[in-house]
C-alpha cells in the first residue's frame, strides 16, 4: 500500500519510539500538521516560537538521554531554528529538526517563505539532508536518528518540501550503512594500559570531567575510577552532576568562575586525566599557563577534540563509558597499587586551599542574595530536582551553589551561552518527567527571551517552577562594566523596563510569587513547590552582587580575584582606621 | 608547511560545500582544489592543498574524517607520491621572440593546442617547480591568460617516506 510523505514522516517516527515532538505549524508543513490532527502516537507540542520549540526538544533529550524532535515551517520558522541547532551542536545534544521547504520545483526561485535552511545550518548541525524524493524519505529518517544518537550526539535537520510529503510510496525500513560514518567506540588497549601505568606513577593527580561522561552514561563509571584511585574530580559546566557534587573528592566547577581549589589543582597536578571535555578557553584560562607541571590523558570520543588546543601525552578516542570500564579493570588487576598512601599528601594539600578559600558569599538580612536562593533550592529540593538555567550570573551561582549529584540533572546552555535557552528546555524536561520537579534558575534579562512560552507550559499543565533571580541588570555584562570598564553601564541597566513578571504570570494563567526579603525566600519556595501549575517566583536581588571568585580573561586559571580589587582596597583602609 | 591531501569523498550534492565551509569556518586556506569523478560514479576523489604547522594539520585531516560525507583522507605529504598540475597559458609574444616562446615549450615537453595569429596556447603538464619555471621564463614574453587545474596527486606502490 502506498503511503503519503507525511504518514512515512508518522511511520518512520513511530518506529524511532518517538512520542513527543516540538513545533509550529505553516504553510508547507500543512500534510504533516494534518496527519498529527488525530494521531495517538505522537503527540505535538506547540510552542509560542520556533526557537523554543528546539530549546524544548533540546531539554529533553538533556533529561532523557533520548533525541528530541521539532517540526517546523519553510522560511523564518526555519530560520528561527539556529540558535536552538547551534546551541545543541556546541553542547553535543542528539536533535532531530524537520524544516518544511516550498516545493521542488520552486526550490532556488526565492519562493515564498524560502530559505536556504540547508545551506543556513550546514556549519552548525552534525548533518543535514534535502530530502527530495519520498521514496528516501524514511531511510533519510533513519540515517538521522542515527547519526544524531550515535559517535559524539549532535543535531540532524531533514529539509522536506511540500511536494515530498505529498507524494506516495510503499513505507520501508531500509536497514542503513554509511560506510564514510564510523565512530570509534573502543578505546586503545595499548593506550588504556599506558594511561594506567602513568596513574600509577603520578602524584598529584586531577580528573577533569565533562559533558561526554554524561553524555555516554559514565558516571558510574567515573566513580569507580575516582574512589579506587582516590583521585579528586573537577566536572567542566557540562560535566557537573557527572560526578557527586556533594562527594568528598568533588572540586566542583573550574575554570573562569571555578573554584580556587579546583584551579589550584589543575595548576600544581602532575597529571590531569580529561574525560569527555574538550579544554574550552572558559576552563582553561590563558592557554599557555594551564597545568604548566601536568601530563595529560585525554579521553574523548571526538578525535578533533584531542590536541586542539592543549597537548596530550595520552590520547584515547573512545566512547568515556567503556574506556573507564577498561580502564578500571587494568587498573585493578595489572597496576594495584597503595592509593591512599600515594594520594595522601595530595589530598591534604587541595583541602588546605579548600580551607583558604571555599566557596562563599556575604549574607545579607536586608537583602536577597542571589546565592542565598539558589542554596535555599538545593536545601528544600534536597538535591532531586531538574535545574535550567539562563545565561549569565543566574547560571553561574546555580553551577557554584547548588550541588548536582546525579547526571542530567542539569540543564544549561554551556557552549552557545544562549540567554532564552532554560525556560524552554525546562518545559520539555518537565513533559518528559511529569512527576518531577523541574526548576528553571533565571535571570530577569533572560527569561524575557523566551518569555512567551509560559503559553505552553500553561496550556499543557506543565508545572515548570522559573526563579528569577532579579537585579534589574544584564548582570553579567554588567559586572564585566563594573570590574574592567570603569562602571559604565551601557546598556545593561533595565531597570522600571523589568516588566512585573507576577502580573505576567497571571496573564498567562500561570502564578505569580514575589520575594523581597531573605525571610520571604523560603515561604515563597515552598509555595511554589507546593502546587502543580507554572509558577513564576519574582526574587528580587541585590543587584551588586558579582559572581566570584572569577578569573580576568586572559588570565592564568589560579590568578583569581575574589572581590572587587577597590573594594578590598577600602576593607583594608577601613581596617587601618 | 605545504600539504597537498586527498580525499575520497560521496559523489552527493553539498558535500563540496562542507568541505571548504570546513575550512573557511576554522580560518585554514585553501590553496588549491580539485575533484573529479572516480571510477566508481559515487565516489569523487578531491585534492587539497593546504599550509599550516602539524597541529593545524593534524586539525584538518581529523576535521576531514569526522565529516559525515568523507569516506577517506590521506596525506600524501606523508607518502612518496607522485604530483602533477595542468595550466594552459596563453602567450602574445612579440613576433622576435616567437621562435623562443616554441622553443621553451618544447624544451618543457609543453603542447602548442591552439594558436592566432598573435597568440600561442601552451599546455604543460608538471609538478610545481617545473609549471614555476616555465612560468618565470615566459614571463617576459607577455603572458596574457593562464589557467591551471590545481594539483592532483597519486601515491607510490607500498612506499613509506
Ligand atoms: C542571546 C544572547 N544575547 C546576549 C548574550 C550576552 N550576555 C551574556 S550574559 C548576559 C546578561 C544576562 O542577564 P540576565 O539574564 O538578567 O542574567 P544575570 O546575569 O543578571 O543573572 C548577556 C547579555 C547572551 N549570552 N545570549
Amino acid at each position: 500500500m502506498k503511503i503519503s510523505g507525511a504518514e512515512i514522516f508518522i511511520e518512520s517516527l513511530k518506529k524511532e519510539g518517538v512520542k513527543h515532538i516540538f513545533g509550529y505549524p505553516g504553510g508547507v508543513v500543512l500534510n504533516i500538521f494534518d496527519r498529527l490532527y488525530d494521531n495517538k502516537d505522537i503527540q505535538l507540542i506547540l510552542t509560542r516560537h520556533e526557537q523554543g520549540a528546539v530549546h524544548a526538544a533540546d531539554g529533553y533529550a538533556r533529561s532523557t538521554g533520548k533525541p528530541g524532535v521539532a517540526l517546523v515551517t519553510s522560511g523564518p520558522g526555519a530560520t528561527n531554528t539556529v540558535t536552538g541547532i547551534a546551541n545543541a551542536s556546541m553542547d553535543s545534544i542528539p536533535l532531530v529538526v524537520f524544516s518544511g521547504q516550498v516545493p521542488t520545483m520552486l526550490i532556488g526561485n526565492d519562493a515564498f517563505q524560502e530559505a536556504d535552511i540547508v545551506g543556513i545550518s550546514r556549519p552548525c548541525t552534525k548533518y543535514n539532508y534535502l530530502a527530495k524524493d519520498v521514496r528516501d524519505l524514511s531511510r533519510i529518517v533513519r540515517e538521522a536518528f542515527y547519526i544524531a544518537m550515535s559517535g559524539r550526539p549532535g543535531p540532524v535537520l531533514i529539509d522536506l518540501p511540500k511536494d515530498v510529503t505529498a507524494s506516495k510510496t510503499e513505507f520501508t525500513w531500509p536497514e542503513i550503512k554509511i560506510r564514510s560514518y564510523n565512530p570509534t567506540y573502543e578505546g586503545n588497549k595499548w593506550m588504556i594500559t599506558q594511561a594506567a601505568h602513568l596513574i600509577a606513577k603520578s602524584k598529584k593527580v586531577v580528573i577533569l570531567a565533562g559533558g561526554g561522561v554524561i553524555l555516554s552514561g559514565g558516571s558510574k563509571e567515573l566513580k569507580e575510577l575516582a574512589e579506587y584511585t582516590d583521585i579528586p574530580v573537577t566536572m567542566t559546566l557540562m560535566g557537573l552532576g557527572g560526578f557527586p557534587g556533594t562527594h568528598e573528592l568533588s572540586l566542583g566547577m573550574p575554570g573562569m568562575h571555578g573554584t580556587y581549589y579546583a584551579n589550584k589543582a589543575i595548576q600544581e597536578s602532575d597529571l590531569l586525566i580529561a574525560i569527555g571535555m574538550r579544554f574550552d578557553d572558559r576552563v582553561t584560562g590563558k592557554i599557555d599557563a594551564f597545568a604548566p607541571h601536568a601530563k595529560i590523558i585525554h579521553i574523548d570520543i571526538d578525535p578533533t577534540s584531542i590536541r586542539k588546543n592543549v597537548r596530550v601525552d595520552i590520547p584515547i578516542v573512545g566512547d568515556v563509558k567503556r574506556v573507564l570500564t577498561v580502564l578500571n579493570k587494568v587498573l585493578k588487576e595489572e597496576v594495584k597499587e597503595q592509593w591512599n598512601e600515594v594520594r595522601k599528601a595530595w589530598l591534604k594539600q587541595i583541602d588546605a586551599w579548600r580551607k583558604e578559600r571555599p566557596l562563599t558569599y556575604t549574607y545579607s538580612n536586608e537583602v536577597i542574595k542571589p546565592q542565598f536562593v539558589v542554596e535555599k533550592i538545593h536545601e528544600l529540593t534536597k538535591g532531586d530536582a531538574i535545574i535550567a538555567t539562563e545565561v549569565g550570573q543566574n547560571q553561574m551561582w546555580t553551577a557554584q551553589f547548588y550541588k548536582f549529584d546525579k547526571p542530567r540533572t542539569l540543564l544549561t546552555s554551556g557552549g552557545l551561552g544562549t540567554m532564552g535557552y532554560g525556560f524552554p528546555a525546562a518545559i520539555g524536561a518537565q513533559l518528559a518527567h511529569p512527576n518531577k520537579l523541574v526548576i528553571d534558575i533565571a535571570g530577569d534579562g533572560s527569561i524575557q527571551m523566551n518569555i512567551q512560552e509560559l503559553a505552553t507550559a500553561v496550556i499543557n499543565k506543565l508545572p515548570v517552577k522559573v526563579a528569577i533571580l532579579n537585579n534589574r541588570y544584564l548582570g553579567m555584562v554588567r559586572q564585566w562594566q563594573e570590574l574592567f570598564f570603569s562602571e559604565r553601564y551601557s546598556h545593561t541597566k533595565l531597570d522600571e523596563s523589568v516588566p512585573d513578571f507576577v502580573k505576567i504570570a497571571e496573564a498567562y494563567g500561570a502564578v505569580g510569587l514575589r520575594a523581597t526579603k531573605p525571610g520571604e525566600v523560603e515561604p515563597v519556595l515552598k509555595e511554589a513547590f507546593k502546587t502543580k501549575r507554572t509558577v513564576f517566583m519574582d526574587f528580587v536581588v541585590d543587584w551588586k552582587e558579582k559572581v566570584f571568585p572569577m578569573v580576568p580573561p586572559g588570565a592564568p586559571i589560579d590568578q583569581m580575584l575574589f572581590e572587587k580589587p577597590e573594594e578590598k582596597a577600602e576593607k583594608k583602609l577601613k581596617a587601618v582606621k | 608547511m605545504r600539504h597537498t591531501i586527498s580525499l575520497l569523498v560521496e559523489n552527493k550534492f553539498g558535500v563540496l560545500s562542507r568541505i571548504s565551509g570546513l575550512f573557511s569556518g576554522r580560518g585554514y586556506n585553501i590553496e588549491s582544489l580539485s575533484v573529479g569523478e572516480t571510477i566508481d560514479p559515487q565516489i569523487s576523489i578531491m585534492t587539497i592543498v593546504t599550509s599550516g604547522d602539524d597541529q593545524i594539520i593534524e586539525q584538518i585531516t581529523k576535521q576531514l574524517n569526522k565529516l559525515i560525507d568523507v569516506i577517506k583522507v590521506v596525506d600524501m605529504t606523508e607518502l612518496e607520491h607522485v604530483e602533477r598540475e595542468m595550466v594552459l597559458i596563453k602567450v602574445a609574444p612579440k613576433q622576435e621572440d616567437k621562435a623562443e616562446v616554441l622553443r621553451l615549450a618544447e624544451i618543457f615537453r609543453g603542447r602548442v593546442v591552439d594558436s592566432s595569429q598573435r597568440t600561442y596556447t601552451i599546455e604543460v603538464t608538471g609538478d610545481e617547480k617545473k609549471i614555476e619555471a616555465i612560468v618565470e621564463l615566459l614571463k617576459p614574453m607577455g603572458i596574457k591568460e593562464f589557467m591551471r587545474t590545481g594539483k592532483i596527486a597519486i601515491a607510490r606502490e607500498g612506499i613509506k617516506k
